[in-house]
């Protein structure tokens, strides 16, 4: 198929940015969205021109580096993946596609598509761990008794792999899904409990200071989430927060 | 605790429970209110009662008044900062794709509903505390009669078609707002109850029932005027 590809070009971070038209024929509608770009950009280099930089490392939706902003969606017009994931039979021949960064306060665009979400890095350093004794009579975490239940909720919101789709979708640039998850896969563990006040008001601390927004429930992350991260989330994130705050 | 409400989470918590008290209050408003439409007395009755009680006009009054403006005021506080988050907009964003026009634009439907509530300050609620507060008439009686005045006030304001229009118009609006509005403030709660189809089911008959409910008496008191 022949495309045309509307993409948001910028030198640096301090320089102004633009989309900027390009035209790509002969894809196969096997390829994923990024060898799409591949293919673009080999055109981009052959000719001389700067390639367009993109984010992406394991290309089988576990990293969560590639990240961008497809006709107006996070990740592109399909449901539970990230943007390697993403087929190129999800558009027609001749459609014109929009590809932009990840837009948000807190993520800045570094170069063309590329942002720096070291923001998350920040706030899972202000609590999104649990500290543990290495010296050696560290019990095994197998002898701990834990519900089934809780397990199970705790490893879906551990599946969060800080791609930051949440944000790029929110209206609002909220980082709630991400933090609600960080929170969550502790919150949930018998392991999370001795830190979870300080981690909860820590990594919300945090959230706030990298002027993320606020969220207001429309429900967009989860929907555009490529692990499918619940709402729910977020929602326990908030009950830890109230919980820290009353002790 | 104070710093729980100057954190994200906290001015949500906020939002959520003047919200819940907004909610309950539209209740007590509709309740006294349906009771013009089968019984002018009891609707006089009620009025001056809710009119002229110490408790509800010196405590829960002042109360409401501040849940209202705080209400407003952190949403709009909320919004300037959510929209500070995203400086450099989308060239393209297609937010049909995975949220719903009412839960994007609580904001627009806020305004239609806090014009809505201006025009009915200047309406019901300055009249009444002009009457009561300035003038110091606390009888709720037609001047030189013995009968309350409630209900043809009440009346009297229905006449113009423009109002009822614009009455019933922001009533769609505040429909609309209840319908993100009742389960988004259980999730800020930090309850997943709102996620529940029962609650679901819950928010919408509540977010359209309590409109409804004041279209039918605005309609009402247009077209059966004594």
């Amino acid at each position: 198929m022949n495309l045309t590809l509307k993409i948001w070009r910028q030198k640096d971070s301090n320089t102004k940015g633009q989309m900027v038209d390009y035209k790509v024929t002969d894809i196969s509608e096997h390829m994923s969205f990024l060898e799409m770009m591949d293919v673009l950009n080999e055109q981009l280099v052959n000719s001389g021109e700067e390639p367009v930089a993109f984010d992406h490392d394991c290309r089988e939706g576990i990293c969560g580096m590639c990240s961008m902003y497809i006709n107006g969606e996070a990740h592109g017009p399909d449901r539970g993946i990230t943007t390697c994931q993403l087929h190129m039979r999800m558009f027609k021949d001749g459609d014109t596609i929009t590809i932009e960064p990840w837009r948000a306060k807190a993520f800045p665009v570094i170069k063309d598509l590329v942002v720096d979400r070291t923001a998350f890095e920040r706030i899972q350093q202000a609590g999104g761990y649990i500290s543990v004794n290495t010296s050696g009579n560290t019990q095994d975490a197998n002898a701990i008794p834990i519900s089934k239940h809780a397990a199970d909720e705790a490893m879906d919101a551990a599946a969060c792999i800080g791609c930051g789709a949440c944000v790029a979708t929110c209206k609002n640039s909220s980082a709630m899904l991400f933090v609600g998850a960080k929170v969550s896969q502790y919150a949930l563990l018998p392991q999370g409990q001795i830190e979870a006040a300080d981690r909860v008001r820590n990594m919300v601390e945090q959230m706030d200071a990298e002027g993320f927004g606020n969220c207001t429930n429309t429900g967009a992350c989860e929907v555009e989430c490529p692990k499918g991260i619940s709402l729910d989330t977020i929602a326990r994130m908030n009950r830890e927060l109230m919980k820290a705050n009353l002790k | 605790m104070s710093g729980f409400f100057k954190s994200s989470i906290g001015r949500k918590v906020a939002m959520a429970l003047s919200a819940f008290f907004l909610m309950f209050f539209l209740i007590i408003h509709l309740a006294v209110n349906i009771t013009s439409l089968f019984s002018v007395e009891l609707f006089n009755q009620l009025s001056h009662f809710m009119g002229t009680n110490p408790l509800i006009q010196l405590a829960l009054q002042p109360v409401l008044i501040f849940g209202v403006v705080f209400h407003f005021v952190m949403g709009f506080v909320l919004e300037i900062k959510n929209k500070k988050a995203r400086q450099i907009s989308y060239a393209k964003n297609n937010g049909a794709a995975n949220s719903t026009w009412i839960s994007r634009n609580m904001i627009y439907s806020g305004l239609v509903i806090l014009a809505f509530l201006v025009l009915h300050f200047i309406d019901f609620w300055f009249p009444e505390m002009k009457v009561k507060y300035i003038e110091g008439d606390m009888t709720g009686m037609i001047a030189g009669t013995q009968e309350f005045r409630y209900f043809d006030e009440l009346q009297h304001k229905f006449l113009e078609p423009w109002r009822v229009g614009a009455y019933v118009l922001a009533f769609v609006f505040l429909a609309l707002h209840l319908l993100h509005g009742f389960t988004s403030a259980f999730q800020s709660m930090g309850s997943t109850a709102g996620r529940k189809k029962a609650l679901q089911n819950f928010g919408k008959i509540y977010a359209y029932a309590i409109p409804l409910g004041f279209i039918v008496i605005a309609v009402w008191h247009h077209f059966n005027h004594l």
